[in-house]
């Protein structure tokens, strides 16, 4: 019996004006990461609903990661800031939950930082690939 | 060798809480310093040759005993360098690798005179009695 | 249902190259609301386009997603292509599979199916997109200036050159700020006055400008094209349209012992005065804190003397409210207190003054009448030393001075002891420095002049402490390259003090929604290419307010600013972003959560009226979005505790069916 290789699934929230720009660099510049890393354009990393990344884990991802702009450089001059607090409660909340920490993850990428969202990339599907499945918060009745 | 070095520089860090790399080269440390003239190595290059691991020649110096503990370099960084910290970590690991000289609080009464100034007895325990 | 076109992108072999396209094209046709699906070698082609424009005719399309390169790319040609079709732009989606996936996988199988997910995830997207119309503001053509310094007179100039009315708002009595102290301008040393008082007198004379001064800004409504200005014009006490600036009245105030602020109180004024001989407006101003008659009811000399009788006791604070299209922040700056640099003996000794005091003791018209004197006993100084960055780049003492270097200090320090050194040449002249930084045309070179021509003496250390001792100052200090710690009796210290941005600035910022930094001074929208203007739209920055620099960064700040007002007014409508946020006045409970997290103040509540189902009314407080101001970044939508709060173009339940989508 041939054992399919597991491969996380993660779900990767881009702010428009830097990380999403970020991720277009890495694919300028040609640096693989894992393709079951999806991208999700927003406006603002502060426009991730924490629903969304509860879909997102309810849906059966194994990961989900938000990038915005770094402090203090947000198009929209504070939406980051409001996600890193947003994010801390959520995260923590999820962890509660018993979604591991490793599973969630805020990173600030800048449109220069190709390199740094291909690497975060690599790091965090390799992190989520060592926890194995998230069976926690997934919903057998999404599943057909 | 290195290691040795890596080492001492760490602690010496450690010990003081300073962190060198802060120093912009001002020099206002040494501007301030009273016994400027008294030292072979100032406050600023105290900073300098801590950052660089050069601490061999500095625990040699008698400038570790001749600064004056009066914490003006302190109060006076822009930066918040805080040398004379520094000054005081050299010294305590110098007195720590000779071993247990120390001087205890009951010898103190013995030294003490009517014109000795407060600050100098708070200085005097602060270099010695670690 | 919509009825989508899928247009799949070869991208040459940049996208074919590790994605099937046919296979891509093929699995998504069988997406809900897919009823045509295609694939093409170069979709931004003129070919490429030609073929969506007739799938949308032919197909009768709702909405296209095209698979192909990143949207920040070719997102707004295709929003282009569609509306050229008939299409409404903002139905258009595009899937990134060459920047994000192409280019980023090796393999053929894994690049094709993350290609086909993708495309899913926009064409659910696209299944609730809306047809967005991008809203319409009319712009009031008229422009507000705040500041009438160096940087506000020459915005004002160039906006008012430009045929636009400009209203300047200044503080003090008169325009000119800090440049009408200043004594003489590096590196050209030619005259502040010289150059600035003719900007003065045209700015006065320019029928597009009207100067409020001894004014200030009380309150700021609206948004970019339409802001509503209130503006508090102090009272003066004297008709500023009847005096004639004769100044007799200035002659005869008895109370002469007013500090002389222009001077920085080195010297007096009268209660009634006029800041300087060429202030513009020329006009009198009586200080309430001073007056005799204010005060105790008793003198009134002033409007004794004043033939033209231009005095009126009574006057009161007015309000005057303007319509504006664009508001430029000109605020300014300050050199920080010295008062608590104690080392510096600044408190304890008249002989230890600032740069900028030392601009005035050597200006002709200062309290000395331009002889270089010591204020404490007026005799000539011999031996003057010069401290660097007092205050600038300081960290460790935040409440004392600011962790930035205020980057002109290095070159007026230069001019200075130049000067000095110039015209009274048995004077020593020490300039304790830790960098001298001098990037800038012809900067390096006065700072070499000052060295090699005028025999300054430089020295690399720091003034550790200053203490007066007998009349003299003894300065402390260290030579770090001689290694040695110098003693100078000096008989004056003169401290390079750091600058910040003006107090007034803080509350104007709240007022306008326009971000600060830390230290207060206005932040660009960005750094590099957006340098003059604030993050909030239709706000402008010119001069010292965003960041320090010297004259002439000033004034090409200011006619960029300028530039940028011109090209705002010279539009009669503005365009917005259809995509902003938007309300569920149904659902809305009122409760400003979201007004609170909007960066812009684009969010402000009305009562209204609403019918109930048993067929009373019931007035209820909602939230309504201005569309002009919201710039779309959605931090509101996820602050509503109600969901009643989406932002359109990213809806909540478009985001989710991509998450859908992703993890099916």
């Amino acid at each position: 019996m041939q054992v399919k290789e597991y491969k996380p699934l993660i779900v990767a929230f881009c702010c428009n004006w830097c990380s999403y720009a970020g991720a277009d660099l890495a694919g300028n510049n040609r640096l693989n990461y894992p393709a079951e890393v999806k991208i999700i354009r927003v406006p603002c990393s502060c426009r991730v609903n924490p629903m969304f990344i509860l879909r997102a884990f309810q849906r059966g991802a194994d990961g989900v990661i938000l990038c915005g702009c770094h402090p203090g450089d947000c198009h929209y001059t504070s939406g980051n800031y409001y996600t890193r607090r947003r994010m801390a409660l959520l995260f923590s909340m999820l962890d509660y939950l018993g979604i591991e920490r490793e599973r969630t993850r805020v990173e600030w990428v800048s449109a220069a930082e190709g390199a740094k969202f291909a690497a975060t990339m690599n790091d965090f599907a390799e992190k989520v690939a060592s926890l194995g499945e998230n069976k926690r918060l997934e919903d057998l009745r999404c599943k057909k | 060798m290195q290691n040795k070095k890596e080492r001492q520089k760490e602690q010496i860090l450690r010990m003081s809480g300073v962190n060198p790399r802060k120093c912009m080269r001002c020099g206002k440390c040494s501007g301030t310093c009273p016994s400027y003239d008294e030292m072979e190595y100032h406050p600023h290059q105290f900073v300098y040759m801590v950052e660089n691991g050069d601490l061999e020649a500095l625990m040699k110096s008698d400038s570790i005993y001749k600064c004056l503990s009066c914490f003006a370099c302190v109060d006076r960084c822009p930066r918040g360098v805080e040398p004379a910290k520094l000054v005081e970590a050299m010294r305590l690991m110098v007195i720590r690798e000779k071993g247990a000289n120390h001087l205890t609080p009951g010898d103190i009464p013995a030294l003490l005179d009517e014109e000795m100034p407060q600050q100098a007895i708070m200085s005097a325990l602060r270099k010695y009695s670690k | 249902m919509q009825r989508i076109g899928v247009f799949v992108c070869h991208c040459g072999t940049n996208i074919a190259g590790t994605v099937d396209v046919k296979a891509v094209a093929q699995a998504l046709k069988n997406e809900p609301g897919v009823v045509f699906s295609t694939d093409y070698q170069y979709m931004c082609s003129q070919a490429g386009q030609d073929i969506i424009k007739a799938a949308i005719a032919e197909h009768q399309l709702s909405g296209i997603v095209v698979c192909s390169c990143s949207p920040r790319m070719h997102e707004a040609t295709f929003r282009k292509t569609a509306a050229a079709a008939g299409l409404n732009p903002y139905m258009v989606e595009i899937a990134n599979i060459r920047e994000q996936c192409s280019w980023v996988h090796k393999e053929m199988p894994v690049g094709t199916e993350k290609a086909i997910i993708l495309g899913k995830a926009a064409v659910a997207k696209v299944n609730l997109n809306a047809p967005l119309t991008p809203g319409e503001s009319p712009v009031t053509k008229r422009a507000l200036v705040i500041g009438g310094g160096i940087a506000g007179i020459q915005t004002a100039l160039d906006i008012a050159d430009a045929g636009f009315p400009v209203d300047i708002v200044e503080t003090k009595p008169t325009i000119g700020g800090k440049m009408a102290q200043l004594d003489k301008t590096f590196p050209t040393l030619d005259c502040a006055a010289c150059i600035l008082t003719p900007k003065m007198v045209d700015v006065a004379q320019n029928e597009n400008v009207r100067i409020f001064s001894y004014s200030e800004v009380t309150d700021v409504k609206g948004f970019v094209g339409n802001f509503e200005v209130t503006i508090k014009r102090k009272a003066r006490f004297v008709k500023e349209d009847v005096c004639t600036g004769c100044g007799a009245c200035t002659e005869k105030c008895p109370q002469k012992k007013v500090p002389n602020e222009f001077n920085l109180g080195m010297d007096n004024r009268r209660a009634i005065y006029i800041p300087f001989a060429q202030a513009v407006p020329k006009v009198a101003t009586i200080d309430p804190n001073y007056c005799t008659m204010l005060q105790k009811g008793k003198c009134g000399l002033c409007a004794k003397v004043c033939t033209a009788g231009a005095i009126d006791y009574q006057a009161k604070d007015e309000f005057i409210q303007e319509k504006y299209g664009a508001i430029v922040v000109a605020t300014g700056f300050n050199p920080i207190s010295m008062e608590k640099f104690d080392e510096f003996a600044y408190a304890q000794s008249k002989d230890v003054i600032t740069s900028l005091e030392l601009e005035r003791l050597m200006n002709a018209a200062g309290p000395t009448g331009g002889t270089l004197l010591r204020p404490s006993d007026g005799e000539h100084p011999h031996t003057i030393v010069f401290v660097q960055c007092v205050g600038s780049r300081c960290e460790a003492c935040a409440e004392k001075g600011k962790e930035y270097c205020s980057k002109i200090c290095c070159m007026y320090t230069a001019k200075h002891a130049m000067l000095i050194r110039d015209k009274y040449p048995d004077t020593d002249v020490y300039v304790f420095y830790i960098d001298v930084r001098t990037p800038g045309k012809n900067f390096d070179e006065f700072y070499r002049r000052a060295v090699e021509e005028y025999g300054v003496h430089y020295i690399k250390g720091m003034v550790g402490k200053v203490s007066p001792e007998g009349g003299k100052l003894k300065v402390q200090a260290s030579d770090l390259l001689d290694g040695k710690q110098l003693h100078i009796d000096a008989d004056m210290v003169v401290l390079a003090a750091a600058i910040e941005p003006d107090k007034s600035a803080r509350p104007l910022a709240t007022m306008l929604t326009a971000s600060m930094d830390t230290n207060d001074f206005f932040t660009e929208a960005h750094p590099k290419l957006r340098p003059v203007e604030s993050p909030t739209a239709g706000v402008f920055l010119s001069g010292t307010c965003q960041g320090p620099k010297d004259i002439p960064e000033t004034v090409s700040q200011a006619g960029a600013a300028a530039s940028k007002v011109i090209g705002l007014l010279c539009k009669d409508k503005l365009t917005g972003n259809p995509c902003v946020a938007h309300s569920d006045e149904l659902m809305c409970n009122g409760c400003s959560t979201c007004e609170r997290v909007c960066p812009y103040g684009a969010i402000s509540y009305q009562e209204k009226e609403f019918r109930m189902p048993d067929r009373t009314t019931k007035i209820r407080r909602i939230a309504v979005v201005n569309e002009a101001v919201c710039q779309g970044c959605g931090a509101c939508t996820v602050a509503c505790m109600s969901g009643a709060m989406d932002l359109r173009g990213f809806m909540n339940k478009q985001i989710m069916a991509e998450v859908d989508a992703i993890c099916k």
